[in-house]
C-alpha cells in the first residue's frame, strides 16, 4: 500500500531536513515542472487526479487553481496560501505533515504557485503550533538558502517566496475568507462570496487557499501522474487521506490509508477497536463540524460522496468516536460551547443563535431542560443552516447537534424533569 | 429594466439594484437592520431573508438574503414564504435575547427602527429564559450619548463612521456575542460627522446628548422642514421643538444636496436659539450713539420700539440698510425696499462681496454647471483649490470622500461585483480610492482621502490652477516659474480631469483670494471647451451668501462712506454684526457718525448695543425664509415653534416699521407670499424663490399639513400642574403647516415634510416611503429652486495670472484658518458645540518657526492693523514660509479683513 504522504516520516524522529528530503526523491517533482512543464500543465495534471480538498469541504483543488485568471491580461500580483490555521476539535493530521515532512509542503506550495504565477506565498500557521513553527521556519530558510525559493528558482525565470505567518488564534481563521482578511491585519470575519478568491483574494488579488494535507499531495501527483493518484483511492475518489480516530479506542492515532477505507476497518484495524468496557455509539466523522455517523454506518466507504449520501460530512477525516459512558448531550455542550465562543460575530444567527444552543444544552445537562428545548434546538439546527448564515461556521457548528438530536433524543429526554445528566449523577456544582 | 417576480407576481426592477432595495421601493414591509441606502449591502444581519426560486418550474428554493441578490431579470421570490416569514422572525428573537427590554425609558423608543423591525417581522413572546450579555458604556463627548447594552451588532455604526465619513475612532472590537462598537478609550469622537450615528444607529446605542438633556419624546416633538443656517451649502433638516425651544435637529432627506447626511454644526448648532442672550423683546438704548455713557438697554413693548424707531427713521436726513448674508432672502429684499436701492448695502467686506459676487458672476455667465452634492458624490475625479472642506463646508467634505469611490467601483464593477454589493466592493478594490488632488496652504481634513496633495500659499494655489487649464487647453494663459515638482502634478491633474467622467472642480472664498477662483473657472471651461463635462463648485460661508450675491448690492464700504461724508445719519441692520466684518475702529466711526442705529437680531452683540431700537428677529427655527445655497438653489426654511415673547421675522417687523403709526395700519405685508410676490416683480434675479416651495394657500385634499406628528400626546405635558387649558393651537398665514396635530396624514410635496412616518415604519427610515425609490429621488422632486442656470456661452479665460509668492522678512499673510466648530457665528453660542470650540493660537509653519526659534505653545505677538495679539504657537509642518494662520471667527479674534499683513514681534 503506498502512502504518499507520510511514508518518509520516522515517529519519533526528527523532521526530515532539505538533503533528507531530497534523498527521498523531494524536489524532482518541482525541478520537472520548472523545467519542461507550462504552468497550465501543472494545473491539468492536478485537475486530472480528481484531488480534493483535504481542509474539509473537499473542493476540487485543480478546478480552483483553473479559476484563477492567467495569461497577459491577469493581474501580476498572485497569492498562494496555505491553510495551516488547524484548529479543528479533534484533528491533528496538518500538524504531524508539518512537523515531521515540512519541505513536502514547500514542494507543494512552490508547484502550486508555479501552477497560478503567484510569485508570493504564506503559511497561515495556527497559533498554538509552536513546533510546526519552527520547523517550518527552518525548511523556509534551507529551500531559500538551495534557492528553491526567491528569485529565479533553479535558473527557471519564476520568482516565489514564501512567508509564515502565525494567526493570532480563531477557529474562524480557517475559513479561507477570514484567514485571508485576518492575514491583511483586519478583523478576521468572513468575505462575500462572490468574488471567490481565485479571482479577488488577498489585497484583492487572485489568491489560492489550500490546506496543507491537500498540499502534501502534489509533488507526488505531479512527478507520479494523475493516473497514479486515482489508482491509491479504494472507491471512485482518489488518493489516500489521513485518517485519525480519538475517543475511548485501545489505540487512538491517526493512519494514512486509501481513500474510501470503511469506517469499521479504521476503528476496529487500526484503531484497534473499543476499550474493554465501553461500546461504540458515535462517531462525528471529520473534526467538530460534522454530523455523527453511528453504528449503521460502520461498513460506510470513508470518501466524501459515502459520507455525504449517510447524511454527514468527510470533513477532515479525523473523527471522534462517542462511546456509551459519556453523555452525548454533554459531549455536544462542549462543542456548541466551542462553536459559540468560536463565532466571529458577524451575523445574527450564529452570534446570538449558538450561545442560546450552548445555554439550552447547558440546562439540559444541570436538570433544567423542558420537553420545549428540543423544539428550540432543532429550530436552530435548521435556523443556522447553509444559506442563513454569512458563512458555513454556523452550518457546520449544528450538524453534531441535528444528528445528536436525530440519533440520541432519548439521552437528552432522560436529562429532563429535573434529573440532570444521567451519565454524571453528582450535581452540577461539583462539575 | 428587469422584470422580477414576487409571490407569483411580476414587477418592472433595476437590475443594477438588490433585491431589498427593489421590494421596499415597491412597497413591501421587509425587514432589514445591516443595509442602509447610503451604505450597500453586507449581508450580516440576515434579516431579509426571502425564498428564492431558480425558475418557474423550481418549487423547493431556497432561502437567499434579500439583500445580497441582484435583480436580475426573471429573478423569482417569495417574501410570504412560510419558512422565510419564520427565519425573520428568528432573526428578532435571537436579537432581543439581549436587547434590553425597556422600550418605555429608552431614548430611541417610539422612533426606533428595532421596534418597528420587531412588530414586522411578528416575534413578540420570549423563549429565551436566560441572563443578557451586559456591556459597560462609554464617554463620547458633548454630541453623542453612548449605550451598548442595546446594541444589535448591525455594524452600520462603525461602516459609517470609518467606511463613509473616514473617521478612525470608532471600532467593532471582540467577537461573538460580545462584539463592541466604541472607541479604544473612552473620548469625544474625532469625526466632524460624528452626530448621523444617531439616525444610522438602528436602535439605542448612539443618541443625541443634547436632546437626552431635556426629557422629550420624540412624538412630543412638533417639528417643521427647516434649512440649516451654519454654512452655504443648506443642507435640508427637521428642527423639532417642544416648550419654545429648539430640541434637536434631525437630517431632513433632499436627494440633491444633503441626502441622508448632516455634520455636527448643522446639527448641534441650534442650541443658540435657546441660549438666555436671545433677545425676545425690543430693547431700547436712550444714548446708544454715545460709546461713553452708553446705557443698559431697556426693553419694551413692539408698539413703543416701533412708535421710537419710526419716530427717529422719519426725521432722520437719510436712512441706510444694512443686509446680510445671514438673514433670509426676504428679510433682506425688504429691508432693501425699506431703504430703496441705492442705500441698500450688503453687509459684507468689500473683498468678501467682491469674491462672492465673482463666484455668482461665473455660475450665470459662465459656461460651467455648479454640481448639487450629489453630483459631486458622482464625480470620478475631484481637484479642490484652496480650501479646507470640512472646516468651511462640512458636507460638501462628506461628498468629496463618496467621489473617491467611484474609479475603484468601476473595477468592482469589472469583476462582476455591483456598486451596492459593499462588502465586496471593499475586498476588491482595497486601499485603492481616487482620484482627489487637494491644493491647500496647509494640512486639510481631506488629506487622508486625497491621492494628491500639495501646500502652497495662496497666490501659488492659484497658479498650480491656472497651470492645470493651461495643460487641458492650450488656449488658457501659460503660467511660468512653476518647481519641477508642481509642473508634474500640474500635468498629472490635467489628465486625471481629462480622463474622468465626470470630473468636479472646487474652490471657495474662505482664503479670500480672487485669482483662486478665477484659476477654478479657468479649470473649469478648459475642460468644457475640450468638451468634457465638468462640474464647478464654489464654497461660500454663510447660508445666504449667494442669496445676497444675487441681490446685487454694495459692501459695507459704501454704506460707511455715506455716513463718514454726512449724506446718511440713520441706518437699519439686519441681522448682522459689523464687528466680526471688518475692523472695529471703521466701525465705530460708522457708529459714531450714525444719529439713528435700529437694528433686528436674534442674539445680543456689539453691534445690538449701538442700536437705539433692536428689534428681536426670529431665528431659522422661529421664520420662515428663504437661503441660497452655494449652488444657487433657494430653500425654504419654516418656523417650527411659534415665537415667544415679540419675536418675529425680520421681514415682518419691517413690514410693521413701514405702515403708518395708528393701530389700524396694515403692515406693509401681511404675510410671506406678498413679500415674495413684492420680490419677485421687483427682481427677476430671484424671482423663482416664489417656487420653493408652496405657498400659505395650499391644500392636500383641502386640508393644511400638522407639524405635529400623529402620536403627539401634549395634552398630558409637564405644565398641567400649572393649567390644564389647552390654549388654541397659533394661527400660521404663512405656510399650509399647523401648530398642531390637525391636518392631513396625506403625503405632502418634499419641501413640506415635517416629519417621516408611515403606518409600521416610525423611525427616520419611515424615509423610505417618501422616495420615489428608497434611496433615490424625494416624491415629486428635491426641495428648491435653482436659481442659477448658466446660459452656456464660450467664456474667454481668466488673464490675471499672480506672481509666485515670495516670503518678505518680517512681514506675513495672515489668513484666517476656519474651525467647524467655532468659526460660524451662530454655531458657537450652543453649548456643546462650543465645548469642541479649539482655543485661539498663532499657526507657523516649521520652517519659519524654526528659523525664528519658536516652539509649539510659545506665546507670539502678531500685530495686524495696528492691534496686537498675543497667543501660543501653533507649529505647522506643512504651513508655506511667509504665511501665517489665526482661526477664523473666534472670539478676540474678530473684524480681522483677510488676508492680512501682520508683523510677529518679538
Amino acid at each position: 500500500m503506498e502512502k504518499p504522504l507520510t511514508e518518509h516520516i520516522q515517529p519519533g524522529e526528527p523532521p526530515l531536513d532539505l538533503a533528507a528530503y531530497e534523498r527521498t526523491g523531494g524536489y524532482e517533482a518541482l525541478r520537472d515542472a520548472l523545467r519542461s512543464m507550462e504552468p497550465r500543465e501543472v494545473t491539468r495534471i492536478v485537475e486530472d487526479s480528481k484531488l480534493r480538498g483535504r481542509g474539509g469541504a473537499g473542493f476540487f483543488t485543480g478546478m480552483k487553481w483553473s479559476f484563477v485568471p492567467m495569461g497577459e491580461n491577469a493581474p501580476r500580483e498572485k497569492y498562494f496560501v496555505c491553510n495551516a490555521d488547524e484548529m479543528e476539535p479533534g484533528t491533528f493530521k496538518d500538524r504531524y505533515l508539518m512537523e515531521c515532512n515540512p519541505h513536502l509542503l514547500l514542494e507543494g506550495m512552490i508547484l502550486g504557485a508555479f501552477a497560478i504565477q503567484a510569485p508570493t506565498g504564506y503559511i497561515f500557521l495556527r497559533a498554538e503550533y509552536h513546533k510546526s513553527e519552527e520547523v517550518l521556519a527552518h525548511a523556509i530558510r534551507e529551500a531559500r538558502e538551495a534557492g528553491f525559493l526567491g528569485k529565479n528558482i533553479l535558473d527557471s525565470g519564476f520568482d516565489h517566496d514564501i512567508h509564515l505567518h502565525t494567526s493570532a488564534g480563531r477557529y474562524i481563521c480557517g475559513e479561507e475568507t477570514a484567514l485571508l482578511n485576518a492575514l491583511e491585519g483586519r478583523r478576521a470575519i468572513p468575505r462575500a462570496k462572490p468574488p471567490f478568491p481565485p479571482v479577488v483574494g488577498l489585497w484583492g488579488k487572485p489568491t489560492i487557499v489550500n490546506n496543507v494535507e491537500t498540499l502534501c499531495n502534489i509533488p507526488p501527483i505531479v512527478r507520479n501522474g494523475a493516473d497514479w493518484f486515482k489508482g491509491l483511492g479504494l472507491s471512485e475518489e482518489a488518493g489516500t487521506k489521513l485518517y485519525g480516530v480519538s475517543g475511548r479506542v485501545n489505540r487512538p492515532g491517526m493512519w494514512e490509508l486509501p481513500l474510501g477505507t470503511p469506517l469499521r476497518e479504521i476503528i476496529e484495524e487500526h484503531a484497534g477497536g473499543m476499550r474493554e468496557g465501553y461500546r461504540f455509539r458515535g462517531v462525528i466523522p471529520g473534526g467538530a463540524s460534522t454530523d455523527f455517523l453511528v453504528e449503521e454506518h460502520l461498513d460506510l466507504p470513508m470518501d466524501f460522496a459515502s459520507v455525504q449520501k449517510a447524511g454527514s460530512r468527510l470533513g477532515t477525516g479525523t473523527m471522534i468516536v462517542l462511546d456509551d459512558r459519556t453523555c452525548p448531550v454533554g459531549m455536544v455542550l462542549n462543542l456548541e460551547r466551542f462553536f459559540a465562543r468560536e463565532s466571529c460575530g458577524w451575523c445574527t444567527p450564529c452570534r446570538d443563535g449558538l450561545p442560546w444552543v450552548e445555554k439550552i444544552l447547558e440546562d439540559i445537562e444541570r436538570g433544567g431542560g423542558r420537553e420545549d428545548d428540543l423544539g428550540l434546538l432543532q429550530e436552530h439546527s435548521k435556523f443556522l443552516g447553509p444559506g442563513r448564515t454569512f458563512c458555513a461556521f454556523a452550518p457546520g457548528a449544528v450538524e453534531p447537534l441535528q444528528s445528536a438530536l436525530k440519533y440520541f433524543e432519548e439521552d437528552f429526554r432522560r436529562h429532563f424533569d429535573g434529573k440532570g445528566c444521567p451519565y454524571h449523577p453528582q450535581p452540577a456544582a461539583a462539575r | 429594466m428587469a422584470t422580477i417576480h414576487i409571490d407569483g407576481k411580476s414587477y418592472d426592477a433595476d437590475p443594477g439594484k438588490n433585491l431589498l432595495q427593489v421590494s421596499l421601493s415597491l412597497g413591501f414591509d421587509l425587514p432589514y437592520f445591516c443595509w442602509h441606502p447610503a451604505l450597500g449591502s453586507v449581508g450580516a444581519c440576515r434579516q431579509c431573508a426571502v425564498r428564492q426560486y431558480r425558475n418557474e418550474e423550481d418549487k423547493d428554493g431556497q432561502i437567499v438574503m434579500a439583500c445580497m441578490v441582484p435583480a436580475a431579470d426573471g429573478t423569482r421570490i417569495s417574501i410570504e414564504d412560510e419558512e422565510a416569514r419564520q427565519f425573520r422572525k428568528s432573526v428578532i428573537e435571537w436579537l432581543m435575547t439581549n436587547h434590553p427590554h425597556d422600550c418605555p425609558v429608552c431614548d430611541e423608543g417610539g422612533e426606533c427602527h428595532l421596534q418597528d423591525m420587531t412588530v414586522m417581522a411578528g416575534h413578540a413572546y420570549r423563549r429565551f429564559r436566560y441572563r443578557k450579555r451586559t456591556f459597560t458604556n462609554q464617554d463620547l463627548g458633548p454630541f453623542i450619548n453612548h449605550e451598548m447594552n442595546r446594541c444589535i451588532q448591525c455594524y452600520r455604526c462603525v461602516r459609517y463612521y470609518k467606511d463613509y465619513a473616514g473617521g478612525r475612532d470608532l471600532d467593532a472590537f471582540a467577537s461573538h456575542n460580545h462584539v463592541y462598537f466604541g472607541r479604544s478609550v473612552d473620548g469625544t469622537l474625532e469625526s466632524e460627522f460624528s452626530g448621523n450615528l444617531v439616525e444610522v444607529c438602528p436602535t439605542g446605542v448612539f443618541t443625541d446628548k443634547t436632546l437626552k438633556h431635556h426629557y422629550t419624546r420624540k412624538w412630543d416633538l412638533q417639528s417643521g422642514p427647516s434649512v440649516c443656517a451654519h454654512c452655504g451649502l443648506g443642507c435640508n433638516t427637521l428642527a423639532g421643538a417642544r416648550y419654545g425651544g429648539v430640541r434637536r435637529i434631525l437630517n431632513r432627506y433632499n436627494h440633491e444636496v444633503n441626502g441622508y447626511f448632516l455634520c455636527d454644526r448643522g446639527r448641534y448648532g441650534y442650541e443658540f436659539v435657546n441660549r438666555p442672550s436671545r433677545i425676545r423683546h425690543p430693547l431700547l438704548h436712550t444714548d446708544a450713539s454715545d460709546t461713553d455713557t452708553l446705557s443698559k438697554p431697556e426693553s419694551c413693548s413692539p408698539e413703543e420700539a416701533l412708535r421710537q424707531a419710526r419716530d427717529r427713521l422719519r426725521n432722520a436726513r437719510r436712512v441706510i440698510g444694512i443686509g446680510s448674508p445671514r438673514a433670509s432672502l426676504e428679510s433682506n429684499y425688504a429691508l432693501r425696499a425699506f431703504v430703496g436701492e441705492d442705500y441698500f448695502f450688503n453687509g459684507l467686506p468689500s473683498a468678501e462681496s467682491h469674491l462672492v459676487t465673482l463666484a455668482a458672476e461665473i455660475l450665470r455667465n459662465g459656461s460651467a454647471e455648479t454640481p448639487s452634492l450629489r453630483e459631486i458624490e458622482g464625480a470620478d475625479a475631484v481637484l479642490v483649490l484652496g480650501e479646507d472642506l470640512t472646516q468651511t463646508a462640512p458636507r460638501m467634505a462628506l461628498a468629496v470622500r463618496q467621489s473617491i469611490m467611484r474609479a475603484p467601483e468601476e473595477k468592482a464593477r469589472a469583476v462582476g461585483v455591483p456598486p451596492w454589493n459593499d462588502r465586496a466592493v471593499r475586498d476588491v478594490i482595497q486601499a485603492e480610492r481616487g482620484p482627489l488632488i487637494v491644493a491647500a496652504v496647509d494640512e486639510t481634513r481631506l488629506d487622508d482621502a486625497a491621492t494628491s496633495v500639495i501646500y502652497r500659499a495662496p497666490d501659488d494655489i492659484a497658479r498650480f490652477g491656472f497651470a492645470v487649464a493651461r495643460a487641458i487647453n492650450a488656449d488658457a494663459p501659460p503660467v511660468e516659474g512653476l518647481s519641477d515638482e508642481e509642473t508634474d502634478l500640474v500635468q498629472r491633474t490635467a489628465k486625471t480631469l481629462s480622463a474622468a467622467k465626470y470630473p468636479v472642480v472646487i474652490s471657495g472664498v474662505s482664503l479670500g483670494n480672487e485669482a483662486i477662483l478665477q484659476a477654478s473657472a479657468n479649470i473649469a471651461w478648459a475642460l468644457d471647451r475640450e468638451q468634457k463635462p465638468v462640474g464647478l463648485s464654489f464654497v461660500v460661508p454663510e447660508a445666504n451668501s449667494v442669496g445676497i450675491a444675487l441681490l446685487d448690492s454694495a459692501p459695507l464700504r459704501g454704506a460707511f462712506e455715506l455716513v463718514s461724508s454726512g449724506k446718511a445719519d440713520a441706518a437699519i441692520i439686519l441681522e448682522n454684526d459689523l464687528y466680526r466684518r471688518t475692523h472695529a475702529l471703521d466701525v465705530e466711526k460708522f457708529f459714531t457718525g450714525l444719529r439713528t442705529v435700529v437694528a433686528l437680531d436674534s442674539l445680543r452683540s456689539p453691534t445690538t448695543d449701538r442700536a437705539h431700537v433692536v428689534f428681536p428677529a426670529g431665528t431659522f427655527a422661529e421664520s420662515d425664509g428663504t437661503f441660497v445655497n452655494n449652488e444657487g438653489r433657494a430653500q425654504r426654511f419654516f418656523q417650527v415653534l411659534s415665537p415667544e415673547g415679540d419675536v418675529a421675522e425680520s421681514w415682518r417687523w419691517l413690514g410693521r416699521l413701514q405702515s403708518g403709526s395708528a393701530p389700524s395700519d396694515e403692515p406693509r405685508w401681511k404675510n410671506l407670499d406678498e413679500v415674495l410676490d413684492a420680490m419677485a416683480a421687483e427682481l427677476p434675479d430671484v424671482a423663482g424663490a416664489k417656487d420653493a416651495a408652496p405657498r400659505a394657500d395650499f391644500r392636500v385634499a383641502g386640508a393644511r399639513l400638522p407639524r405635529s406628528p400623529r402620536r403627539f400626546s401634549g395634552r398630558t405635558a409637564i405644565l398641567a400642574n400649572l393649567d390644564v387649558h389647552e390654549p388654541k393651537p397659533p394661527d400660521d398665514p404663512d405656510s399650509p403647516l399647523t401648530f398642531s396635530m390637525e391636518g392631513t396624514a396625506a403625503m405632502p410635496p418634499a419641501a413640506l415634510v415635517s416629519h417621516y412616518w408611515a403606518p409600521g415604519w416610525n423611525s427616520v427610515q419611515a424615509l423610505n416611503k417618501f422616495q420615489d425609490e428608497v434611496g433615490g429621488a424625494n416624491r415629486g422632486g428635491a426641495p428648491g429652486v435653482r436659481l442659477i442656470e448658466p446660459e452656456k456661452p464660450i467664456h474667454s479665460y481668466f488673464t490675471k495670472i499672480p506672481d509666485a509668492f515670495s516670503p518678505h522678512d518680517g512681514k506675513f499673510v495672515v489668513l484666517g484658518l476656519h474651525h467647524i466648530f467655532g468659526s460660524e457665528e451662530l454655531s458657537r453660542h450652543a453649548p456643546a458645540l462650543a465645548e469642541r470650540i479649539p482655543e485661539p493660537y498663532i499657526a507657523i509653519g516649521d520652517a519659519d518657526a524654526r528659523a525664528r526659534g519658536v516652539t509649539e505653545g510659545r506665546e507670539l505677538v502678531l500685530r495686524i492693523f495696528g492691534r496686537e495679539y498675543k497667543l501660543p504657537a501653533c507649529v505647522r509642518p506643512n504651513l508655506p514660509r511667509g504665511v501665517l494662520g489665526v482661526p477664523f471667527g473666534l472670539p478676540g479674534l474678530t473684524g480681522i479683513v483677510f488676508p492680512a499683513d501682520g508683523h510677529l514681534l518679538e
